[in-house]
């Protein structure tokens, strides 16, 4: 590229443009999987189980189907009976793996409270829930197992005949040697015990599928909830319903937020396409919210022992970590790689540590499955790094924020190579750090701090480093570790004769603003108008290939697979403008749109007019095919490592408990920026998801096996009045792994919140001697720590 | 069941229809009527997407029944905006960034427009009580507040 081709005008990339997605959504005219109707449309309603671990006896649904407008009532043995794999597919696989076979409906047991056992088709939703009542089943109930470490532990039935002692995976990473010697030689050594709660996403927008098979062409159409529409059809197809890829269509109208939860290849949306293919008429399931809390994956649910060696200066010399990491009944999609490669492998953060090493056993439970939720992996293990901090810098009586400086990774030894098996792109951690720690005012809180404490007031300022490892890429390496999937992305990015450009990209939005930002990529490279541009997600009939939306990938991989294609189109736009000006290809540079011969501005053809000149035909460069797009494939060579620091100031209320959260400073880079606007917004909402798991939220289970947080006033989403107003700042740190230079922001402030906040109610609490408390911090549990009641 | 004949005003077009009486207005709205708008994010008067107004007054739409509604003025989302431009509220929603996968948007739009009605200046504290019924697990609320407090001051500067 000549200096010429950086594009000099203001075309978008870098600008808080407003989104073009908005007006629909504000006005109530988006359309979201429910909002369609079709003409012929019976209703889904799936009867659950209501036990954690039962045998299933019997299942009888004769009553139910002689209920009115009831269409047809179908088991598990119905789906098997039917002959097709029935197989909800694991997508990544681990040495000694055991996967058991997850059905799309339960036929010899149900594993879970919240398990499918049987399909009520009905004319209306009413009629099909009603039904749902009617069928009996005769269950032997089961002793059942909820905790991780219990469920292998203790002697307990397993949830699977497969895995006698509940174990699916035993994995381990690092050096164990190395980490021994480092942890005999230091001079202080520190631990901390910690819980990690499950999660539960709560996208907004419970999840929905519309099935309409055509029996005609032996075609299936399914609008859903889906934050990946061609790894639906991908799964559907050979693992589940074995109709070729070609024959299906997925459709993500927009989708109300996703969190993780909606990536998953779920039983439901199988069973609402198989329902549709046996009736021959459209059908349409939405989850109710209680039926969501037992079925949407939840995130988390980690028991970790964890240890840290260190020198009196400060110098982490190793850090050694056990983790008991639940994951629920079944394998769900991605729920063996979250816990492994994308926990143990971020547990350095931002410390140049020498010594690593980490076993996690993944154990089955009678418990809905568990996933990736927003930060999967990297905010599980980010918060043990994080807590390790803090819990040695009370050992060595220092300063956690500067315990945290002496060891972060210097700038110029990037490309940094972890001892946990990862080369981090692009750093400059002080930078951010400093700039967190003075916007707070880091040290006249430590003041005010200690001049409220002899008042008998108690201040707590948290501070958080944090990586992350964004976009889950090469494929190759993927593929080396176990991924049943690629990490590439694909675009077409396509002129029209009259100039305009249509972007199609296998990315799927759920909030982010994807339409805009992605237009903002292709205005840039292309030197047009963000509003001549169109783009398009989500449809997998439209765009023949992608992967979809999760791991922070969108911007980057998705992003990267628009800028070049965008730059191929733009050297093909090249070669018929010098052609059309006669001049050698080299000699023609772009500017703003514009091609003309270096040296000699005056003569010039827009990017639009060749777009015209493209389609014409009539005049093209000798054996140049006519038209003017491009079809791209890209496959990063690493993941990017988007980073930052957190800090939060927090005052507790011995009186009660009561935390005030009452500043919450983010400073985050992310790479280059394409829309800060949209970047901030992602930042609040993770923020806010972070402050959650810190404070409010947290499945929980009773004696049998029941969740007890299955309603929206039991599991505390936050209110507008839990969290307060954010603070944020950013550095820019391009990656260098990108044709952009972007990292992802969509997972960042979530996984930095966590340890934030519960660094700062900690940090408070330090006059009562407490190390550590596990989230969610409630009142209640400061009030005990504060010795209230004694 | 019996099914009941009722007449609902819905942004000032008379719509006659027939429902069982354990029909909730927001399904009425919705799958009866094709106002999509308020949606359905809870169905236990937790969420607030479903929000709508009836007589004048915010109402989780999931929580009463159609006929409860019978003959009354409902407003929702796809009302707000006038002669096709949106309304000021709105525009600040989208200035401001005050949403991302919009699935609490029509709720929380009609929530705060009728908070707006007599919001004599509010502090940010009382804007987030003033919502506090409407969920938003996307934005982390900052850029709705902005936008509530944005479209209070576009007002005042108006009046002035
Ligand atoms: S759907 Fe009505 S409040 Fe949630
Ligand atoms: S914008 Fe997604 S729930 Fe509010």
């Amino acid at each position: 590229m000549s200096e010429s081709d950086q594009p000099t005008d203001n075309r978008g990339f870098g600008d808080p443009i407003e989104r073009d997605e908005d007006v629909p959504l504000l006005t109530g005219e988006a359309t979201y999987t429910d909002d369609i109707q079709l003409r012929g449309t019976a209703h889904l309603a799936i009867r659950r189980s209501d036990h954690a671990h039962a045998r299933i006896l019997e299942v009888d649904t004769s009553a139910a189907e002689a209920m009115d407008d009831v269409v047809a009532v179908y088991t598990g043995a119905d789906v098997e009976d039917s002959g097709v794999p029935n197989t909800i597919p694991t997508a990544w696989m681990l040495p000694g793996l055991v996967t058991p076979q997850y059905r799309m409906l339960a036929v010899d047991k149900v594993r879970h409270e919240g398990d499918g056992i049987a399909a009520v088709v009905a004319e209306t939703p009413q009629a099909a829930r009603d039904a749902l009542e009617a069928i009996d089943v005769e269950y032997e109930v089961l002793e059942h197992v909820t905790d991780p470490v219990e469920s292998v532990e203790r002697d307990v039935p397993p949830v699977h005949e497969e895995a006698e002692d509940n174990v699916a995976f035993d994995f381990e990473l690092g050096d164990a040697d190395a980490v021994d010697e480092a942890f005999a030689d230091a001079d202080q050594v520190a631990s901390v015990d910690l819980r990690q709660p499950r999660l539960i996403p709560n996208a907004m927008e419970p999840r929905t599928a519309l099935a309409d098979w055509d029996v005609a062409t032996e075609k299936l159409r399914l609008w859903m909830t889906s934050q990946n529409p061609h790894l639906h059809r991908m799964l559907l197809s050979a693992g589940t319903l074995g109709i070729p890829e070609n024959k299906i269509q997925v459709i993500a109208p927009e989708v109300g937020g996703g969190f993780g939860s909606k990536i998953y290849h779920y039983p439901d949306e199988a069973v609402t396409a198989w329902c549709s293919m046996q009736l021959g008429r459209p059908v349409k399931w939405k989850a109710s919210r209680m039926e969501g809390y037992v079925t949407d994956c939840h995130g988390r649910d980690h028991t970790t022992s964890a240890e840290i060696a260190v020198d009196d200066d400060g110098t982490v010399r190793g850090i050694r970590v056990e983790t008991h990491a639940g994951l629920g009944a079944q394998l769900s999609q991605f729920a063996t790689a979250t816990p492994s490669y994308l926990y143990a492998t971020i547990l350095s953060g931002e410390y140049a540590i020498p010594a690593i090493y980490c076993r996690v056993i993944g154990a089955f439970t009678n418990t809905t499955p568990v996933d990736a939720y927003r930060g999967a992996g990297r905010s599980e293990g980010i918060y043990v790094i994080e807590r390790l901090m803090d819990v040695a810098a009370r050992e060595l009586e220092m300063d956690p924020a500067e315990l945290r400086r002496t060891n972060l990774v210097p700038p110029d030894e990037f490309p940094y190579e972890t001892a946990a098996a990862v080369v981090y792109d692009s750093g400059e951690y002080e930078r951010a750090m400093d700039k967190a720690l003075e916007h707070v005012g880091y040290d006249d809180h430590r003041e005010r701090q200690a001049e409220l404490r002899e008042e008998g007031r108690y201040l707590g300022i948290g501070v958080a480093n944090f990586v992350e490892s964004a976009g889950l890429s090469p494929s190759g390496l993927a593929g080396d570790l176990g991924a049943q999937a690629g990490g590439w992305e694909s675009s077409i990015v396509r002129f029209d004769s009259t100039g305009t450009v249509t972007v199609l990209v296998g990315t799927a939005d759920q909030g982010q603003g994807h339409r805009t930002t992605f237009a903002q990529i292709a205005a840039e490279e292309l030197g047009v108008d963000v509003d001549d541009i169109d783009v398009v997600e989500g449809d997998t009939d439209q765009i023949p290939q992608g992967l979809g939306t999760y791991g922070s990938r969108s911007a980057s991989v998705g992003g990267g697979a628009i800028a070049r294609g965008a730059r191929e189109v733009r050297e093909k736009a090249r070669e018929i403008a010098a052609h059309q000006l006669e001049a050698s290809v080299d000699d023609i540079e772009f500017d703003d749109g514009e091609f003309h011969v270096a040296g000699a501005p005056d003569r010039s053809y827009h990017i639009q007019e060749i777009a015209a000149e493209a389609y014409l035909g009539h005049d093209l460069p000798e054996e140049m095919d006519p038209g003017l797009e491009a079809t791209n494939f890209y496959d990063p060579e690493n993941f990017t490592f988007p980073f930052g620091t957190h800090v939060a100031v927090v005052e507790v209320d011995p009186e009660t408990g009561g935390i005030d959260l009452e500043r919450y400073v983010a400073v985050d880079d992310c790479g280059e920026i394409i829309n800060p606007m949209i970047v901030e917004g992602q930042v609040h909402g993770g923020i806010a998801q972070g402050i959650g798991a810190a404070l409010y939220e947290g499945a929980a289970y009773d004696d049998d096996g029941h969740l007890l947080t299955r309603r929206m006033d039991e599991y505390a989403v936050p209110h507008s009045t839990y969290v307060p107003d954010f603070e944020t700042d950013y550095t820019v740190t391009p990656s260098p792994h990108n044709p952009i230079g972007v990292k992802g922001v969509g997972e960042s402030a979530t996984i930095a919140a966590a340890p934030t906040v519960v660094s700062a109610v900690v940090d408070a609490l330090e006059p009562f001697d407490v190390d550590h408390l596990d989230m969610p911090i409630t009142p209640e549990t400061v009030w005990q720590a504060m010795g209230g009641g004694e | 069941m019996t099914e009941r004949e009722i007449t609902l005003s819905v942004n000032g077009t008379e719509h006659d229809l027939t429902v069982e009486p354990r029909t909730l207005l927001v399904t009425a709205l919705r799958e009866d009527l094709g106002y999509t708008g308020a949606n359905v994010g809870c169905e236990t008067a937790r969420c607030g997407a479903c929000t709508v107004r009836v007589d004048g007054e915010a109402i989780k739409s999931c929580m009463r029944f159609a006929i409860q509604s019978d003959g009354a003025e409902i407003e929702t989302v796809e009302g707000l905006a006038e002669n096709g431009d949106l309304a000021p509220l709105q525009e600040q929603f989208q200035e401001n960034h005050g949403l991302q996968c919009g699935f609490c948007t029509p709720g929380m739009l009609m929530t705060a427009d009728t908070y707006l009605k007599d919001a004599d200046d509010p502090s940010r504290e009382e804007i987030r009580e003033a919502i506090e019924g409407n969920l938003c697990r996307c934005t982390g609320y900052h850029n709705i507040v902005d936008a509530i407090e944005a479209t209070l001051e576009q007002r005042e500067a108006s009046h002035e």
